[in-house]
């Protein structure tokens, strides 16, 4: 009884993951590229980076990356809390 | 008509659900779930791809046409935070383990 | 392990970390940067427990670590509160002509390493960063036994006795 439930959820996210694939764009023409056009056309000039990812994760989306390395302290923090602790006493 | 990454997609989501879903092993799990983020990170990606475009690296660059450079930028972040994600998973799967003495999610339910 | 695998471990340190340098280093100019760089250093210290066993990885200091991993969290922070004076996270170094401020051209260009402003520093700072903390989760699951004996722990999980 349980399993025929999984078995048909499983089935209908299948078939909404493809009707949703059959809905998208052209895999080789993004929909909207404004935003990454002015990267690359200013991103070398404003930062100095040849290396328009890295100007984008350290410069225009900083914030991002910020949020990145916190969770990252967070995780290792919690992996030296959860198991770097002594275990009897 | 569908690419071939979506499909690509699709079974890497569809193989991630389903170990998630009828694995009973706890890394089995954690496997499953690291699949799915690997679905969404390609999915990210095949996202910016533009025809014929190369990384968008202005060093010995070719020529100017470059794939969209934010979803690589975000499929960055992505990456690290599944990395920190299945870290702790891990921990907990060992605590777990400590805990009970073993790693199947139904029988540490029915002890006790 | 055996010999052959240990001397190997010893030999594989140079390059392994000049390597991950490179990598921080140039990661304003090739692909790479301060995430795959404390990875591939990280890889070092998963590499000598994989030769020299427990006995090895119990010398290591856990503190330095975790004092690594702060500071580049707080470096960076620090990085990214300097350029208050026009926004958080500006760009105060590019094309000021001074550390790592050479201001270069558009187009296709062989890379220049004094540029990028403050993207370098700040893939240094987060380079140690993932570096010590990939460092610290590999001790701690490396040094776990998963031997530990369900009725010996079964009165004394979550607290001190």
């Amino acid at each position: 009884m349980e399993k025929s439930i999984k078995i048909s959820v499983l089935v209908l996210l299948c078939a909404f993951l493809l009707m949703a694939g059959m809905l998208m764009h052209n895999e080789d023409m993004p929909d909207s590229t404004p935003m990454d056009d002015y990267f690359i056309e200013n991103g070398q000039v404003q930062t100095g980076s040849n290396n328009i990812v890295a100007a984008i994760v350290f410069d225009y989306r900083g914030l991002d990356t910020l949020g990145e390395a916190s969770v990252l302290f967070g995780a290792a923090t919690g992996v030296l809390i959860a198991l770097g602790v002594k275990k009897s006493g | 008509m569908i690419g071939f990454v979506f499909l690509a997609v699709i079974a890497l989501a569809a193989i991630g659900i389903y170990a998630a879903m009828f694995k009973r092993n706890l890394i089995k799990i954690v496997v499953g779930i690291n699949i799915i983020a690997s679905a969404a990170n390609l999915f990210l990606v095949s996202l910016g791809y533009r025809e014929g475009g190369i990384a968008p690296i202005f060093t010995g660059a070719e020529s100017l046409n470059m794939v969209l450079a934010t979803p690589q930028a975000l499929t960055l972040t992505s990456i690290v935070i599944n990395l920190a994600v299945t870290a702790l998973m891990l921990s907990f799967a060992i605590m777990i383990y400590r805990h009970y003495g073993s790693l199947d999610a139904l029988k540490r339910r029915l002890k006790e | 392990m055996s010999p052959i695998v240990k001397n190997v471990a010893v030999v594989l340190v140079i390059p392994i970390t000049m390597f991950g340098l490179y990598i921080i280093l140039h990661g304003h100019l090739t692909p790479g940067g301060g995430f795959p760089g404390g990875a591939i250093m990280a890889s070092l210290v998963v590499l000598f427990f994989v030769a020299f066993g427990k006995e090895w990885a119990k010398k290591i200091n856990k503190g330095i670590l975790f004092f690594g991993e702060s500071f580049g969290l707080a470096l960076f922070g620090l990085l990214a509160f300097l350029g208050l004076g026009t926004s958080f996270f500006h760009n105060f170094l590019a094309n000021s002509d001074s550390l790592f401020g050479m201001s270069i051209p558009f187009g296709a260009n062989s890379g220049f390493l004094w540029s990028g402003g403050i993207i370098p520093l700040m893939n240094i700072a987060v380079g140690l960063e993932v570096f010590a903390a990939l460092s610290i989760i590999a001790v701690v699951m490396f040094l776990e036994n998963g031997k530990v004996m369900f009725s010996e722990k079964e009165n004394n999980v979550g607290g001190k006795k």
